[in-house]
C-alpha cells in the first residue's frame, strides 16, 4: 500500500531576517513585538525603534508556544540574549495569551502604528487583510487610530477564505496571485458571498470547463469586491497601506486597487509584520517616557514568579 | 383533480403528486450537477408511486432555487409562498412556518388562509443551513445521521464563538483537540444553529404553533435546540419535512384552476 501525502496547499514559507549592521549593544531600550494572529505570528525586535530583527511564522495550536516560537526565531538570526529586551508588548488574536508579554495592545492600534512606521508618515488608511478578519482603519500622521471598521464574523474575503480555495483547487497559495492572470479574459466573480457556498460554485464552474486559472480569477475578483465594500464604508484618504498576508496577493491588489483609484503605498519590509512592530514601537514608547520594565514592580514578580 | 409540485432545491429535487387533496405519490433525487435530469427522474419516481400517467395531470406547478430549469409547468412560485402553503396543508392552524434546507434558511407569518403575510431569508450564508451541520459533520469526522442522535446525549451548555461556518470548522478542531467529547460538541453545533434560526424566526414573530419543514427536521438534534431556543414545549413537523415546499407547490397548482 502506498501511503498518499496530501500536499498542504495553504502553506506558506516562514522567515526570519536580522540587520547585521545594527549594533543592538549601544542601543539604550531594546522592545520586542509579538504579534499572535489567528494565522500567522510575528516576532519583531527593535533597537531604539528600528526594526533589529524578526520573525514569520505560522500559529500553531497554543497561543503561548507560537509567541515563544516566534521570539526565539528572530532571535536566533541575531547574537542577542533575550533578557535583554527591555519591554515587550503583545497584539492580535492572542494577545491575551503571550506569556512574555509586559502588556498587550489591540492589533487595531499596532497595525495603524506599525503601518506608519513601515509605509511612512503620510499613511491615513491602513487595510489589514489577515487570516481571520479584514480591517480598515483610519489614521493620523503619528499612526493614531482615528476610525475603523471590521469584520471578523465571516470567513468571505479573509486569508482563511482564500487558503481553502487554494487547497480546493490544488494550487500553492503563493502562486495564487500569479496564476490568476493567467486567462484571456477577465471573468465575473464568483457570486456567493460564503465561503462554503462559493466552494460549491467553484466546483460547478470547473465542472463546466473553466480552467483552473479562470476559477482563481473570479474567486480574487470577489474577494477583492468584498474588502472592496469594507473600505468603501470606512472612506479612503490617501496615503493607502495594506498590511497583513493578503498585501502580497497581487490577485486580489491589483484588482482591489483600481476599485479604490488609488495606488498602493510601497514597503520594502514584510507586510505581515506591520502589527509586531506597532506593538515594539508601543513598547519603545513606554520605555522613553520611563515606563518601561526595570522600573516596575512587575518586573520584580516576574523575576520571582519565574523562579 | 390531480395536481402535481416540483421543488428543485440546492441540494435535492422533490416531485409530489397530489389527487383532491391527498399526496398520492412522490419522488426525491439528488440535483447534482443537471437539474433537468434530476427533475425528470424524480417527476418518473412520484408517477410510478401514484400509479398513474403523465397526462393525468391537470396542472403542475414549480418552485425552489432552481425552478427556472423546471420546463413544462403552468406556474411557478416562489419559495416563500410554497413554503407558506406547504405548512397549511399539513397543519391548518399554524401561523409561523420555518424551512431549513441545505443552503437556504427561511421563515413566515401566515394568515389563516396559508398565504405569507411577512418573511426572512437567509441565502447568503451556511451558518444558518443544512449546510452548517453537514460542513461540522465532516470536522468531527461524524456522518449526518449521527450527529441529531449523539448532541441528544449530551447536556452540557458550550458556546461556540465562531458564526462563520469556516471558522466554526477550525473552532470545532479546537474542541476536538481540548478532549471535549463528540457528544458535547455535537450539542454546541447544533445549539449554535439554532440560535441563528429562531433569531430569524423571532423577526417574523413566534406564534405559538410553529412548523418546520425542510430536510433538517429530520436531525432531532437540531429540533431539540429549536425547543429549547424558542421555549415551546412541541414544534409542528410533517413526516417528510423536506418535502414541503412540493406540497406547497401542488396546493398553488390547484389553486390557479
Amino acid at each position: 500500500m502506498t501511503e498518499e501525502k496530501k500536499q498542504e496547499f495553504w502553506r506558506w514559507t516562514e522567515s526570519n531576517w536580522a540587520n547585521p549592521d545594527m549594533e543592538w549593544n549601544k542601543a539604550k531600550f531594546i522592545t520586542a513585538g509579538i504579534d499572535v494572529g489567528s494565522v500567522s505570528s510575528q516576532a519583531v525586535v527593535m533597537a531604539d525603534g528600528e526594526i533589529f530583527t524578526y520573525a514569520n511564522m505560522r500559529t500553531g495550536s497554543d497561543s503561548p508556544n507560537s509567541a515563544r516560537n516566534a521570539l526565539n526565531f528572530a532571535l536566533k538570526a541575531t547574537d542577542m540574549p533575550e533578557d535583554r529586551i527591555d519591554y515587550c508588548v503583545g497584539t492580535g488574536y492572542g494577545r491575551v495569551n503571550v506569556p512574555m508579554a509586559d502588556r498587550s495592545v489591540t492589533e487595531i492600534a499596532c497595525h495603524a502604528r506599525g503601518a506608519n512606521f513601515i509605509y511612512g508618515p503620510e499613511v491615513r488608511t491602513v487595510l489589514d487583510v489577515g487570516g481571520q478578519d479584514i480591517k480598515a482603519i483610519q489614521c493620523d500622521e503619528k499612526g493614531r487610530v482615528t476610525n475603523f471598521l471590521m469584520n471578523d464574523k465571516c470567513a468571505a474575503g479573509t486569508g482563511r477564505g482564500m487558503e481553502v480555495f487554494a487547497d480546493l483547487l490544488g494550487v500553492p497559495i503563493t502562486e495564487v496571485g500569479e496564476r490568476s492572470f493567467q486567462v484571456k479574459e477577465e471573468p465575473q466573480a464568483v457570486s456567493s458571498t460564503c465561503v462554503v457556498y462559493a466552494k460549491s460554485e467553484a466546483t460547478g464552474l470547473l465542472r463546466k470547463g473553466w480552467t483552473t486559472e479562470k476559477v482563481l480569477a473570479a474567486y480574487c475578483r470577489a474577494m477583492a469586491e468584498r474588502i472592496y465594500s469594507l473600505v468603501e464604508r470606512l472612506g479612503v484618504e490617501p496615503a493607502f497601506a495594506i498590511t497583513g498576508g493578503m498585501a502580497k496577493n497581487m490577485g486580489v491588489i491589483d484588482r482591489l486597487m483600481p476599485m479604490i483609484g488609488l495606488e498602493p503605498a510601497k514597503t520594502k519590509w514584510d507586510t505581515q509584520i506591520a502589527g509586531a512592530v506597532g506593538a515594539a514601537l508601543f513598547g519603545y514608547a513606554l520605555c522613553q517616557k520611563g515606563k518601561g520594565r526595570k522600573d516596575t514592580k512587575r518586573e520584580k514578580q516576574r523575576m520571582t514568579s519565574d523562579k | 383533480m390531480i395536481t402535481a409540485g416540483i421543488d428543485c432545491g440546492a441540494k435535492n429535487t422533490k416531485t409530489v403528486i397530489m389527487k383532491d387533496g391527498k399526496i398520492i405519490g412522490k419522488g426525491e433525487v439528488l440535483t447534482g450537477f443537471d437539474q433537468n435530469k434530476a427533475i425528470l427522474a424524480c417527476w418518473d419516481m412520484a408517477l410510478k408511486e401514484a400509479g398513474i400517467s403523465e397526462d393525468q395531470v391537470e396542472a403542475t406547478c414549480g418552485t425552489g432555487s432552481g425552478k427556472n430549469a423546471i420546463k413544462n409547468v403552468k406556474s411557478l412560485v416562489n419559495d416563500i409562498k410554497a413554503m407558506a402553503k406547504g405548512a397549511h396543508y399539513y397543519f391548518p392552524n399554524a401561523r409561523t412556518v420555518a424551512d431549513v434546507g441545505a443552503e437556504e434558511g427561511r421563515a413566515a407569518k401566515l394568515d389563516e388562509r396559508g398565504n405569507p403575510v411577512d418573511f426572512a431569508i437567509n441565502e447568503k450564508c451556511a451558518a444558518g443551513a443544512g449546510a452548517f451541520i453537514e460542513a461540522m459533520g465532516r470536522a468531527l469526522e461524524t456522518p449526518l445521521e449521527e450527529m441529531g442522535p449523539l448532541a441528544l446525549k449530551s447536556d452540557k451548555e458550550i458556546p461556540m464563538n465562531a458564526q462563520c461556518a469556516i471558522f466554526a470548522e477550525s473552532e470545532v478542531v479546537g474542541l476536538i483537540h481540548a478532549k471535549t467529547s463528540k457528544q458535547d460538541i455535537s450539542k454546541a453545533i447544533h445549539d449554535a444553529m439554532a440560535s441563528r434560526i429562531v433569531s430569524m424566526i423571532r423577526r417574523v414573530g413566534v406564534n405559538p404553533d410553529v412548523v418546520m419543514l425542510g430536510g433538517v427536521g429530520y436531525n432531532p438534534g437540531f429540533v431539540g435546540a429549536i425547543k429549547r431556543e424558542l421555549n415551546l414545549e412541541r414544534i409542528y413537523i410533517p413526516e417528510d419535512p423536506e418535502y414541503g415546499m412540493a406540497v406547497g407547490a401542488a396546493v398553488v397548482a390547484g389553486e390557479g384552476t
